[in-house]
Protein backbone atom coordinates (compact mmCIF):
# COMPACT_ATOMS: atom_id res chain seq x y z
CA UNK A 1 0.00 0.00 0.00
CA UNK A 2 2.71 2.51 0.64
CA UNK A 3 4.05 2.68 -3.07
CA UNK A 4 3.38 5.71 -4.82
CA UNK A 5 1.63 4.28 -7.98
CA UNK A 6 1.76 8.36 -9.53
CA UNK A 7 4.97 10.25 -8.46
CA UNK A 8 4.53 14.14 -10.20
CA UNK A 9 8.45 15.79 -9.98
CA UNK A 10 8.78 19.79 -10.21
CA UNK A 11 6.02 19.25 -13.50
CA UNK A 12 5.75 22.85 -15.01
CA UNK A 13 3.57 23.70 -17.91
CA UNK A 14 3.25 27.87 -18.93
CA UNK A 15 1.41 29.56 -21.14
CA UNK A 16 2.89 32.85 -22.12
CA UNK A 17 4.32 34.40 -19.30
CA UNK A 18 1.93 32.75 -17.14
CA UNK A 19 3.04 29.28 -15.27
CA UNK A 20 -0.45 27.02 -15.05
CA UNK A 21 1.43 25.17 -13.31
CA UNK A 22 4.90 26.05 -11.77
CA UNK A 23 6.99 22.96 -10.07
CA UNK A 24 4.30 21.00 -9.24
CA UNK A 25 5.67 18.03 -6.76
CA UNK A 26 3.47 15.42 -4.86
CA UNK A 27 3.21 11.46 -5.13
CA UNK A 28 0.02 9.27 -4.77
CA UNK A 29 0.05 6.37 -3.05
CA UNK A 30 -1.66 3.24 -4.80
CA UNK A 31 -5.31 2.46 -3.45
CA UNK A 32 -6.11 5.49 -1.84
CA UNK A 33 -8.34 8.47 -3.18
CA UNK A 34 -5.72 11.56 -3.30
CA UNK A 35 -8.08 14.89 -3.28
CA UNK A 36 -6.39 17.90 -5.54
CA UNK A 37 -8.55 21.68 -4.51
CA UNK A 38 -7.75 24.68 -5.25
CA UNK A 39 -9.41 27.83 -5.74
CA UNK A 40 -10.47 29.08 -9.87
CA UNK A 41 -7.74 29.56 -12.16
CA UNK A 42 -4.98 27.17 -9.51
CA UNK A 43 -4.31 25.03 -12.50
CA UNK A 44 -6.23 21.71 -11.37
CA UNK A 45 -7.31 21.02 -15.27
CA UNK A 46 -3.80 21.74 -16.52
CA UNK A 47 -2.37 19.23 -13.90
CA UNK A 48 -4.97 16.76 -14.78
CA UNK A 49 -4.32 17.75 -18.76
CA UNK A 50 -0.48 17.44 -17.97
CA UNK A 51 -0.56 13.82 -15.94
CA UNK A 52 -2.99 12.13 -18.94
CA UNK A 53 -0.52 13.40 -21.67
CA UNK A 54 -2.99 15.88 -23.73
CA UNK A 55 -0.81 18.68 -22.76
CA UNK A 56 3.41 18.69 -22.83
CA UNK A 57 5.03 19.85 -19.89
CA UNK A 58 7.71 22.08 -20.18
CA UNK A 59 10.05 20.09 -17.53
CA UNK A 60 9.29 18.00 -14.76
CA UNK A 61 8.76 14.31 -14.73
CA UNK A 62 5.79 11.73 -14.44
CA UNK A 63 6.06 8.63 -12.97
CA UNK A 64 3.38 5.72 -12.85
CA UNK A 65 3.33 2.48 -11.82
CA UNK A 66 7.29 2.34 -12.12
CA UNK A 67 7.72 4.15 -15.64
CA UNK A 68 8.57 7.44 -16.89
CA UNK A 69 5.36 8.65 -18.73
CA UNK A 70 6.60 11.96 -18.90
CA UNK A 71 6.96 11.87 -22.92
CA UNK A 72 4.11 9.16 -23.44
CA UNK A 73 1.14 10.71 -25.79
CA UNK A 74 -1.99 10.07 -24.18
CA UNK A 75 -2.99 6.86 -25.84
CA UNK A 76 0.02 4.88 -24.29
CA UNK A 77 -0.61 5.98 -20.65
CA UNK A 78 -4.13 5.51 -21.26
CA UNK A 79 -3.40 2.08 -22.15
CA UNK A 80 -1.00 1.38 -19.29
CA UNK A 81 -3.82 2.02 -17.37
CA UNK A 82 -3.82 5.69 -16.41
CA UNK A 83 -7.38 7.10 -17.57
CA UNK A 84 -8.77 10.33 -17.07
CA UNK A 85 -12.67 11.72 -16.95
CA UNK A 86 -13.73 14.83 -18.46
CA UNK A 87 -14.91 17.98 -16.15
CA UNK A 88 -17.14 18.84 -19.72
CA UNK A 89 -19.11 15.55 -20.83
CA UNK A 90 -16.90 13.84 -23.59
CA UNK A 91 -18.58 10.72 -24.80
CA UNK A 92 -19.27 9.36 -28.04
CA UNK A 93 -22.43 11.34 -28.83
CA UNK A 94 -24.24 9.48 -31.95
CA UNK A 95 -23.49 5.97 -30.73
CA UNK A 96 -25.90 4.28 -28.04
CA UNK A 97 -25.12 4.25 -24.34
CA UNK A 98 -23.86 0.41 -24.73
CA UNK A 99 -21.63 1.31 -27.99
CA UNK A 100 -19.91 3.75 -25.55
CA UNK A 101 -18.76 1.11 -23.01
CA UNK A 102 -18.09 -1.86 -25.72
CA UNK A 103 -15.78 0.55 -27.37
CA UNK A 104 -13.88 1.29 -23.87
CA UNK A 105 -14.28 -2.33 -23.49
CA UNK A 106 -12.57 -3.11 -26.69
CA UNK A 107 -9.56 -0.86 -26.24
CA UNK A 108 -8.36 -3.20 -23.75
CA UNK A 109 -8.94 -6.49 -25.62
CA UNK A 110 -5.69 -5.62 -27.88
CA UNK A 111 -5.94 -4.00 -31.61
CA UNK A 112 -8.97 -3.28 -33.30
CA UNK A 113 -7.45 -4.00 -36.44
CA UNK A 114 -10.23 -6.48 -37.19
CA UNK A 115 -12.29 -5.57 -40.51
CA UNK A 116 -15.01 -8.05 -40.68
CA UNK A 117 -17.21 -9.26 -38.10
CA UNK A 118 -19.90 -7.30 -36.55
CA UNK A 119 -18.65 -5.57 -32.97
CA UNK A 120 -21.97 -5.52 -32.21
CA UNK A 121 -23.14 -9.07 -32.20
CA UNK A 122 -19.78 -9.33 -30.39
CA UNK A 123 -20.16 -11.13 -26.83
CA UNK A 124 -16.80 -10.62 -25.62
CA UNK A 125 -17.69 -7.07 -25.88
CA UNK A 126 -21.60 -6.39 -25.45
CA UNK A 127 -21.92 -8.76 -22.05
CA UNK A 128 -19.38 -6.94 -19.95
CA UNK A 129 -20.61 -3.88 -21.30
CA UNK A 130 -23.91 -4.51 -20.09
CA UNK A 131 -22.74 -5.23 -16.72
CA UNK A 132 -21.15 -2.08 -15.98
CA UNK A 133 -23.63 -0.47 -17.56
CA UNK A 134 -26.12 -1.69 -14.96
CA UNK A 135 -23.48 -1.25 -12.24
CA UNK A 136 -23.66 2.42 -12.88
CA UNK A 137 -27.25 2.34 -13.08
CA UNK A 138 -28.04 2.73 -16.36
CA UNK A 139 -29.63 -0.87 -17.75
CA UNK A 140 -32.74 0.48 -18.93
CA UNK A 141 -30.93 3.33 -21.25
CA UNK A 142 -28.51 0.79 -22.80
CA UNK A 143 -30.21 1.17 -26.32
CA UNK A 144 -30.74 4.80 -26.04
CA UNK A 145 -28.37 7.55 -27.91
CA UNK A 146 -26.31 9.07 -25.93
CA UNK A 147 -27.76 12.77 -27.23
CA UNK A 148 -31.06 11.55 -25.46
CA UNK A 149 -29.61 10.97 -22.20
CA UNK A 150 -29.92 13.66 -19.17
CA UNK A 151 -26.78 15.22 -18.32
CA UNK A 152 -26.32 13.43 -14.77
CA UNK A 153 -26.66 10.07 -16.75
CA UNK A 154 -24.03 11.09 -19.05
CA UNK A 155 -21.39 11.40 -16.50
CA UNK A 156 -22.56 8.19 -15.08
CA UNK A 157 -21.71 6.84 -18.54
CA UNK A 158 -18.49 8.30 -18.66
CA UNK A 159 -17.96 6.85 -15.28
CA UNK A 160 -19.08 3.25 -16.41
CA UNK A 161 -16.65 4.22 -19.55
CA UNK A 162 -13.64 4.66 -17.37
CA UNK A 163 -14.42 1.75 -15.41
CA UNK A 164 -15.14 -0.52 -18.37
CA UNK A 165 -11.52 0.15 -18.99
CA UNK A 166 -10.00 -2.07 -15.75
CA UNK A 167 -8.13 0.87 -14.69
CA UNK A 168 -5.59 0.91 -12.10
CA UNK A 169 -5.87 4.64 -11.58
CA UNK A 170 -8.46 7.53 -12.58
CA UNK A 171 -7.45 10.93 -13.32
CA UNK A 172 -11.63 12.88 -12.32
CA UNK A 173 -11.84 16.14 -13.32
CA UNK A 174 -14.78 17.23 -11.87
CA UNK A 175 -16.88 14.38 -11.77
CA UNK A 176 -19.73 16.06 -9.73
CA UNK A 177 -19.97 18.84 -11.76
CA UNK A 178 -23.11 20.00 -12.50
CA UNK A 179 -25.33 17.06 -11.12
CA UNK A 180 -28.32 17.24 -8.27
CA UNK A 181 -27.66 15.96 -4.61
CA UNK A 182 -28.89 13.04 -5.34
CA UNK A 183 -26.96 12.18 -8.69
CA UNK A 184 -23.66 13.16 -6.41
CA UNK A 185 -24.74 10.92 -3.61
CA UNK A 186 -24.73 7.90 -6.28
CA UNK A 187 -21.75 9.07 -7.83
CA UNK A 188 -20.48 8.62 -4.42
CA UNK A 189 -21.33 5.83 -4.26
CA UNK A 190 -20.49 4.30 -7.24
CA UNK A 191 -16.40 5.72 -6.21
CA UNK A 192 -16.20 4.49 -2.94
CA UNK A 193 -16.10 0.88 -3.51
CA UNK A 194 -13.59 1.27 -6.22
CA UNK A 195 -10.70 2.90 -3.53
CA UNK A 196 -8.48 -0.07 -2.93
CA UNK A 197 -8.71 -1.28 -6.13
CA UNK A 198 -8.44 2.14 -8.51
CA UNK A 199 -6.25 5.16 -7.48
CA UNK A 200 -8.31 8.00 -7.81
CA UNK A 201 -6.86 11.63 -8.27
CA UNK A 202 -9.81 13.75 -7.82
CA UNK A 203 -10.30 17.16 -8.45
CA UNK A 204 -13.52 18.59 -7.02
CA UNK A 205 -15.41 21.90 -6.17
CA UNK A 206 -17.44 20.06 -3.54
CA UNK A 207 -15.55 20.22 -0.69
CA UNK A 208 -17.98 17.81 1.48
CA UNK A 209 -17.26 15.29 -1.14
CA UNK A 210 -13.37 15.93 -1.06
CA UNK A 211 -13.06 15.54 2.49
CA UNK A 212 -15.90 12.45 2.64
CA UNK A 213 -13.83 10.39 0.18
CA UNK A 214 -9.76 11.64 0.02
CA UNK A 215 -7.36 9.80 1.80
CA UNK A 216 -5.02 12.57 1.47
CA UNK A 217 -5.37 16.20 -0.27
CA UNK A 218 -3.15 18.28 -2.08
CA UNK A 219 -3.87 21.80 -2.48
CA UNK A 220 -2.85 24.16 -5.21
CA UNK A 221 -2.51 27.63 -5.40
CA UNK A 222 -1.42 29.34 -8.65
CA UNK A 223 -0.09 26.97 -10.00
CA UNK A 224 1.83 25.78 -7.22
CA UNK A 225 1.24 22.52 -4.21
CA UNK A 226 1.15 25.10 -0.92
CA UNK A 227 0.78 21.70 0.83
CA UNK A 228 -0.15 17.90 0.67
CA UNK A 229 -1.48 16.39 3.88
CA UNK A 230 -4.42 14.21 5.51
CA UNK A 231 -7.47 15.97 5.43
CA UNK A 232 -7.76 16.77 8.92
CA UNK A 233 -4.16 18.68 8.41
CA UNK A 234 -5.99 20.51 5.16
CA UNK A 235 -9.01 21.61 7.22
CA UNK A 236 -7.47 23.50 10.01
CA UNK A 237 -4.32 24.81 7.74
CA UNK A 238 -4.77 28.68 7.93
CA UNK A 239 -3.01 29.28 4.66
CA UNK A 240 -5.43 27.06 3.22
CA UNK A 241 -8.20 29.10 4.66
CA UNK A 242 -6.84 32.07 3.55
CA UNK A 243 -6.46 30.78 -0.11
CA UNK A 244 -10.24 29.76 -0.17
CA UNK A 245 -11.36 33.49 1.51
CA UNK A 246 -9.63 34.99 -0.89
CA UNK A 247 -7.03 37.87 1.04
CA UNK A 248 -3.82 35.95 -0.27
CA UNK B 1 -39.78 2.28 -26.50
CA UNK B 2 -42.30 0.88 -28.68
CA UNK B 3 -42.95 3.91 -30.46
CA UNK B 4 -38.87 3.79 -31.65
CA UNK B 5 -39.06 0.20 -32.28
CA UNK B 6 -41.64 0.69 -34.55
CA UNK B 7 -40.08 3.60 -36.36
CA UNK B 8 -37.17 1.20 -36.80
CA UNK B 9 -38.68 -1.39 -38.01
CA UNK B 10 -40.47 0.89 -40.38
CA UNK B 11 -37.17 2.57 -41.57
CA UNK B 12 -35.44 -0.63 -42.19
CA UNK B 13 -38.26 -2.23 -44.07
CA UNK B 14 -38.08 0.94 -46.22
CA UNK B 15 -34.21 0.56 -46.63
CA UNK B 16 -34.78 -2.86 -47.80
CA UNK B 17 -37.80 -1.90 -50.63
CA UNK B 18 -35.29 1.12 -51.41
CA UNK B 19 -32.41 -1.30 -51.66
CA UNK B 20 -34.49 -3.88 -53.75
CA UNK B 21 -35.67 -1.12 -56.10
CA UNK B 22 -32.41 0.25 -56.84
CA UNK B 23 -30.53 -3.44 -57.48
CA UNK B 24 -33.43 -3.80 -59.86
CA UNK B 25 -33.24 -0.54 -61.78
CA UNK B 26 -28.98 -1.28 -61.49
CA UNK B 27 -29.60 -5.05 -63.43
CA UNK B 28 -31.70 -4.20 -65.96
CA UNK B 29 -30.03 -0.78 -67.52
CA UNK B 30 -29.22 -2.67 -70.08
CA UNK B 31 -32.38 -4.59 -70.66
CA UNK B 32 -34.01 -0.73 -70.16
CA UNK B 33 -31.64 0.76 -73.05
CA UNK B 34 -32.30 -1.87 -75.40
CA UNK B 35 -36.32 -1.88 -75.09
CA UNK B 36 -36.02 2.36 -75.45
CA UNK B 37 -33.32 1.80 -77.79
CA UNK B 38 -31.11 3.93 -75.98
CA UNK B 39 -27.79 2.28 -76.48
CA UNK B 40 -25.67 5.03 -74.98
CA UNK B 41 -27.42 4.93 -71.65
CA UNK B 42 -25.35 1.90 -70.75
CA UNK B 43 -22.35 3.94 -71.45
CA UNK B 44 -23.54 6.80 -69.00
CA UNK B 45 -24.72 4.20 -66.65
CA UNK B 46 -21.44 2.73 -66.43
CA UNK B 47 -20.02 6.04 -65.90
CA UNK B 48 -22.21 6.34 -62.97
CA UNK B 49 -21.60 3.20 -61.47
CA UNK B 50 -17.31 4.02 -61.92
CA UNK B 51 -17.87 7.21 -59.99
CA UNK B 52 -20.40 5.70 -57.42
CA UNK B 53 -16.86 3.64 -56.46
CA UNK B 54 -14.56 6.39 -56.23
CA UNK B 55 -17.76 8.48 -53.73
CA UNK B 56 -18.47 5.37 -52.13
CA UNK B 57 -14.47 5.41 -51.02
CA UNK B 58 -14.35 8.73 -50.03
CA UNK B 59 -17.49 8.34 -47.52
CA UNK B 60 -15.43 5.84 -45.89
CA UNK B 61 -13.18 8.21 -44.80
CA UNK B 62 -15.28 11.65 -44.83
CA UNK B 63 -18.41 10.23 -43.83
CA UNK B 64 -17.56 7.67 -41.38
CA UNK B 65 -13.88 9.01 -40.01
CA UNK B 66 -14.37 12.49 -40.18
CA UNK B 67 -11.40 13.12 -42.82
CA UNK B 68 -12.69 15.62 -45.48
CA UNK B 69 -10.21 14.48 -47.82
CA UNK B 70 -9.92 17.14 -50.74
CA UNK B 71 -7.73 15.29 -52.92
CA UNK B 72 -9.43 12.34 -53.79
CA UNK B 73 -8.90 13.01 -57.32
CA UNK B 74 -4.98 12.22 -57.18
CA UNK B 75 -5.92 8.48 -56.53
CA UNK B 76 -8.51 7.56 -58.95
CA UNK B 77 -6.72 9.78 -61.67
CA UNK B 78 -3.36 7.33 -60.35
CA UNK B 79 -4.60 4.19 -60.82
CA UNK B 80 -6.41 5.79 -64.28
CA UNK B 81 -2.88 6.13 -65.11
CA UNK B 82 -1.25 2.92 -63.80
CA UNK B 83 -3.75 1.13 -66.40
CA UNK B 84 -2.76 4.14 -69.12
CA UNK B 85 0.96 3.49 -68.76
CA UNK B 86 1.17 0.02 -68.75
CA UNK B 87 -1.54 0.03 -71.77
CA UNK B 88 0.95 2.27 -73.49
CA UNK B 89 3.73 0.32 -73.19
CA UNK B 90 2.70 -2.75 -73.69
CA UNK B 91 1.24 -1.29 -77.26
CA UNK B 92 4.37 0.18 -78.35
CA UNK B 93 6.30 -2.18 -76.96
CA UNK B 94 8.99 -0.14 -74.74
CA UNK B 95 9.88 -0.41 -71.51
CA UNK B 96 8.01 0.87 -68.72
CA UNK B 97 9.97 4.16 -67.57
CA UNK B 98 11.23 4.61 -63.95
CA UNK B 99 10.94 1.26 -63.51
CA UNK B 100 14.19 -1.25 -63.27
CA UNK B 101 13.77 -3.90 -65.74
CA UNK B 102 12.90 -4.59 -69.32
CA UNK B 103 9.13 -4.67 -68.76
CA UNK B 104 6.52 -3.74 -71.64
CA UNK B 105 3.70 -3.61 -69.50
CA UNK B 106 0.63 -5.58 -69.99
CA UNK B 107 -2.85 -4.82 -71.07
CA UNK B 108 -4.40 -8.36 -68.51
CA UNK B 109 -6.95 -6.73 -66.26
CA UNK B 110 -5.63 -9.37 -63.22
CA UNK B 111 -2.07 -7.07 -63.42
CA UNK B 112 -3.20 -4.15 -64.15
CA UNK B 113 -6.13 -3.39 -61.94
CA UNK B 114 -4.19 -4.76 -58.83
CA UNK B 115 -1.39 -2.64 -59.68
CA UNK B 116 -3.58 -0.04 -59.79
CA UNK B 117 -5.26 -0.64 -56.24
CA UNK B 118 -1.60 -1.24 -54.96
CA UNK B 119 0.27 2.10 -57.04
CA UNK B 120 -3.09 4.54 -55.22
CA UNK B 121 -2.92 2.77 -52.40
CA UNK B 122 0.87 3.59 -51.52
CA UNK B 123 0.58 6.81 -52.81
CA UNK B 124 -2.52 6.96 -50.11
CA UNK B 125 -0.13 5.50 -47.75
CA UNK B 126 2.25 8.63 -48.18
CA UNK B 127 -0.21 11.15 -48.56
CA UNK B 128 -2.10 9.80 -45.69
CA UNK B 129 1.03 9.21 -43.46
CA UNK B 130 2.05 13.21 -43.63
CA UNK B 131 -1.30 14.50 -43.75
CA UNK B 132 -3.41 12.52 -41.25
CA UNK B 133 -0.99 14.94 -38.82
CA UNK B 134 -3.15 17.76 -38.83
CA UNK B 135 -6.89 18.13 -38.62
CA UNK B 136 -9.79 20.03 -39.56
CA UNK B 137 -8.88 22.92 -42.61
CA UNK B 138 -5.39 21.71 -42.33
CA UNK B 139 -6.57 18.93 -43.95
CA UNK B 140 -8.31 19.66 -46.65
CA UNK B 141 -5.59 22.32 -47.97
CA UNK B 142 -2.85 19.39 -47.33
CA UNK B 143 -4.82 16.64 -49.35
CA UNK B 144 -5.37 19.17 -52.23
CA UNK B 145 -1.75 20.81 -52.08
CA UNK B 146 -1.11 16.71 -52.60
CA UNK B 147 -3.11 16.53 -55.55
CA UNK B 148 -2.40 19.48 -57.61
CA UNK B 149 1.31 18.40 -57.25
CA UNK B 150 0.41 14.90 -58.72
CA UNK B 151 -1.56 17.08 -61.13
CA UNK B 152 1.07 19.24 -62.37
CA UNK B 153 3.53 16.08 -61.97
CA UNK B 154 1.71 14.39 -64.35
CA UNK B 155 1.49 17.15 -66.92
CA UNK B 156 5.58 17.58 -66.79
CA UNK B 157 6.22 14.64 -67.97
CA UNK B 158 6.00 14.21 -71.38
CA UNK B 159 6.72 10.64 -72.15
CA UNK B 160 2.95 10.02 -70.92
CA UNK B 161 1.56 12.66 -72.87
CA UNK B 162 1.88 15.29 -70.80
CA UNK B 163 -0.80 17.58 -70.59
CA UNK B 164 -2.54 16.32 -73.15
CA UNK B 165 -2.78 13.15 -71.36
CA UNK B 166 -2.48 9.32 -73.21
CA UNK B 167 -4.92 7.63 -75.27
CA UNK B 168 -5.36 4.30 -74.21
CA UNK B 169 -5.50 1.64 -77.49
CA UNK B 170 -6.52 -1.26 -75.86
CA UNK B 171 -8.96 -2.11 -72.84
CA UNK B 172 -7.83 -4.41 -70.31
CA UNK B 173 -8.42 -7.88 -71.16
CA UNK B 174 -10.45 -10.26 -68.76
CA UNK B 175 -10.45 -13.91 -70.18
CA UNK B 176 -13.89 -15.07 -71.59
CA UNK B 177 -15.04 -10.98 -71.24
CA UNK B 178 -15.07 -8.79 -73.73
CA UNK B 179 -14.76 -5.52 -72.24
CA UNK B 180 -15.45 -3.37 -75.38
CA UNK B 181 -18.80 -4.89 -75.13
CA UNK B 182 -20.94 -1.76 -73.36
CA UNK B 183 -22.96 -4.89 -71.16
CA UNK B 184 -19.99 -6.62 -70.35
CA UNK B 185 -18.47 -4.02 -69.25
CA UNK B 186 -21.33 -2.51 -67.56
CA UNK B 187 -21.69 -5.65 -65.44
CA UNK B 188 -17.67 -5.79 -65.07
CA UNK B 189 -18.41 -2.33 -62.90
CA UNK B 190 -21.56 -3.37 -61.36
CA UNK B 191 -20.21 -6.69 -59.66
CA UNK B 192 -17.51 -4.84 -58.59
CA UNK B 193 -18.87 -1.85 -56.90
CA UNK B 194 -21.62 -4.55 -55.33
CA UNK B 195 -18.36 -5.98 -53.63
CA UNK B 196 -16.65 -3.38 -52.67
CA UNK B 197 -20.09 -1.75 -51.05
CA UNK B 198 -20.27 -5.43 -48.96
CA UNK B 199 -17.16 -4.99 -47.36
CA UNK B 200 -17.48 -1.72 -46.44
CA UNK B 201 -20.65 -2.80 -44.98
CA UNK B 202 -18.91 -4.86 -42.97
CA UNK B 203 -16.13 -2.84 -42.45
CA UNK B 204 -17.80 -0.39 -40.78
CA UNK B 205 -19.48 -2.40 -38.47
CA UNK B 206 -16.67 -4.11 -37.66
CA UNK B 207 -14.35 -3.61 -34.74
CA UNK B 208 -11.67 -1.49 -36.76
CA UNK B 209 -15.44 0.24 -38.44
CA UNK B 210 -16.57 1.43 -34.38
CA UNK B 211 -12.67 3.23 -33.94
CA UNK B 212 -13.03 5.02 -37.22
CA UNK B 213 -16.50 6.21 -36.56
CA UNK B 214 -15.76 7.18 -32.85
CA UNK B 215 -12.88 8.79 -34.36
CA UNK B 216 -15.14 11.11 -36.44
CA UNK B 217 -17.52 11.62 -33.28
CA UNK B 218 -14.86 12.60 -30.97
CA UNK B 219 -11.10 12.33 -31.32
CA UNK B 220 -9.90 13.41 -28.57
CA UNK B 221 -11.86 10.60 -25.97
CA UNK B 222 -11.11 7.94 -28.31
CA UNK B 223 -7.47 8.72 -27.39
CA UNK B 224 -7.87 8.81 -23.74
CA UNK B 225 -9.52 5.43 -24.21
CA UNK B 226 -6.28 3.93 -25.50
CA UNK B 227 -6.41 4.17 -29.07
CA UNK B 228 -3.95 5.27 -31.16
CA UNK B 229 -6.16 6.72 -33.65
CA UNK B 230 -3.47 7.92 -35.96
CA UNK B 231 -3.01 4.47 -36.76
CA UNK B 232 -6.21 3.27 -37.14
CA UNK B 233 -7.28 6.50 -39.70
CA UNK B 234 -4.49 6.06 -42.00
CA UNK B 235 -5.24 2.44 -42.75
CA UNK B 236 -9.26 3.69 -43.45
CA UNK B 237 -7.37 6.52 -45.98
CA UNK B 238 -5.18 3.41 -47.59
CA UNK B 239 -8.47 1.12 -48.06
CA UNK B 240 -10.14 4.35 -49.62
CA UNK B 241 -7.10 5.43 -52.03
CA UNK B 242 -6.95 1.57 -53.30
CA UNK B 243 -10.26 1.76 -53.98
CA UNK B 244 -10.17 4.95 -55.48
CA UNK B 245 -7.36 3.22 -58.30
CA UNK B 246 -9.75 0.38 -58.54
CA UNK B 247 -12.06 2.94 -59.70
CA UNK B 248 -9.52 4.43 -61.73
CA UNK B 249 -8.40 1.76 -63.33
CA UNK B 250 -12.21 0.90 -64.62
CA UNK B 251 -12.55 5.05 -65.77
CA UNK B 252 -9.67 4.24 -67.80
CA UNK B 253 -11.19 1.45 -69.56
CA UNK B 254 -14.54 3.49 -70.03
CA UNK B 255 -13.07 6.63 -71.19
CA UNK B 256 -10.38 5.00 -73.29
CA UNK B 257 -8.61 8.28 -72.03
CA UNK B 258 -6.20 9.61 -69.12
CA UNK B 259 -4.90 12.69 -68.63
CA UNK B 260 -4.28 14.69 -65.88
CA UNK B 261 -7.34 16.46 -65.79
CA UNK B 262 -8.80 13.71 -63.68
CA UNK B 263 -6.02 14.85 -61.06
CA UNK B 264 -7.07 19.00 -60.70
CA UNK B 265 -8.89 19.38 -57.39
CA UNK B 266 -12.09 20.39 -59.41
CA UNK B 267 -12.38 16.60 -59.86
CA UNK B 268 -11.80 16.00 -56.46
CA UNK B 269 -14.46 18.48 -55.16
CA UNK B 270 -16.81 16.69 -58.03
CA UNK B 271 -16.65 13.42 -55.89
CA UNK B 272 -16.92 15.63 -52.66
CA UNK B 273 -20.23 16.56 -54.20
CA UNK B 274 -21.67 13.78 -54.82
CA UNK B 275 -21.11 12.32 -51.33
CA UNK B 276 -22.83 15.49 -49.74
CA UNK B 277 -25.77 15.45 -52.30
CA UNK B 278 -26.20 11.40 -51.60
CA UNK B 279 -25.85 11.39 -48.19
CA UNK B 280 -22.69 11.41 -45.73
CA UNK B 281 -22.09 7.94 -43.75
CA UNK B 282 -24.56 5.98 -45.59
CA UNK B 283 -22.96 3.56 -48.20
CA UNK B 284 -25.57 3.57 -50.87
CA UNK B 285 -25.84 7.55 -50.68
CA UNK B 286 -22.69 7.82 -52.69
CA UNK B 287 -24.43 5.56 -55.17
CA UNK B 288 -27.32 8.23 -55.11
CA UNK B 289 -25.04 11.25 -55.36
CA UNK B 290 -23.10 9.81 -58.33
CA UNK B 291 -26.38 8.87 -60.48
CA UNK B 292 -27.39 12.31 -59.71
CA UNK B 293 -25.09 14.41 -60.21
CA UNK B 294 -23.78 12.27 -63.84
CA UNK B 295 -27.52 12.60 -64.83
CA UNK B 296 -28.19 16.02 -64.10
CA UNK B 297 -24.64 17.26 -66.15
CA UNK B 298 -26.08 15.24 -68.83
CA UNK B 299 -29.61 16.59 -68.95
CA UNK B 300 -28.93 19.94 -67.95
CA UNK B 301 -25.89 20.30 -69.94
CA UNK B 302 -27.99 19.49 -72.89
CA UNK B 303 -29.92 22.31 -72.27
CA UNK B 304 -27.28 25.21 -71.72
CA UNK B 305 -23.36 25.15 -70.76
CA UNK B 306 -24.04 26.76 -67.77
CA UNK B 307 -25.51 23.64 -65.94
CA UNK B 308 -23.64 24.24 -63.00
CA UNK B 309 -25.79 27.68 -62.24
CA UNK B 310 -28.64 24.94 -61.70
CA UNK B 311 -26.23 22.74 -59.40
CA UNK B 312 -25.09 25.37 -57.09
CA UNK B 313 -28.68 26.20 -55.66
CA UNK B 314 -29.44 22.85 -55.73
CA UNK B 315 -26.36 21.87 -53.82
CA UNK B 316 -27.11 24.51 -51.12
CA UNK B 317 -30.61 23.24 -50.74
CA UNK B 318 -29.91 19.66 -49.87
CA UNK B 319 -27.02 21.14 -47.85
CA UNK B 320 -29.52 22.84 -45.92
CA UNK B 321 -32.94 21.41 -45.65
CA UNK B 322 -31.93 17.40 -46.42
CA UNK B 323 -28.40 16.59 -44.23
CA UNK B 324 -28.55 13.15 -44.79
CA UNK B 325 -28.44 13.87 -48.47
CA UNK B 326 -31.26 12.12 -50.90
CA UNK B 327 -30.43 8.70 -49.08
CA UNK B 328 -31.77 10.49 -45.96
CA UNK B 329 -34.77 12.14 -48.29
CA UNK B 330 -35.50 8.32 -49.54
CA UNK B 331 -34.67 6.25 -46.15
CA UNK B 332 -36.79 9.37 -43.68
CA UNK B 333 -35.56 8.74 -39.82
CA UNK B 334 -33.46 5.37 -39.85
CA UNK B 335 -30.76 6.76 -41.94
CA UNK B 336 -28.67 7.05 -38.96
CA UNK B 337 -28.50 4.03 -37.58
CA UNK B 338 -25.85 2.96 -40.52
Amino acid sequence: MADPILEVISLTKCFGAIAASDGLTFSVKRGTIHGLIGPNGAGKSTAIAQLSGELQSDTGRVRFDGQDVTRWPVDKRARSGLQRSYQITSLLPEFTAEDNVAMAIQSQQGHSFRFWDNARKDHSLRIPARKILERVGLSDFADSPVMDLAHGQQRQLELAMVLATAPSMLLLDEPMAGMGQSESLRMMELLRPLKGDVTMLLVEHDMDVVFALADMITVLVKGQVLITGAPDEIKNHPEVRRAYLGDY
Amino acid sequence: MFLNKIIGAEASLRTKIVSLVGLLILFTVPLLANLFDEPFLVDIASRILIYALVAVSLDLILGYGGMVSFGHGAFLGLGAYVVGILTHHSYEGTAVAFLPGEWQGTTQAFIQWPLAMIFSGLLALIIGALSLRTTGVYFIMITLAFAQMLYFFMISIPTYGGEDGLNIWERSEIPLLDLYDAKSFYFTCLILLLLCLWCCSRIVKSRFGMVLRGCRQNEVRMKALGYPVYRYKLIAFVLSGMIAGLAGALLANHTEFVGPGLMHWTGSGEIMIMVILGGMGSLIGPVLGSAALLMMEEVLAGWTEHWMIFLGPMLVLIVLFARKGLYGLLIGKGADNG
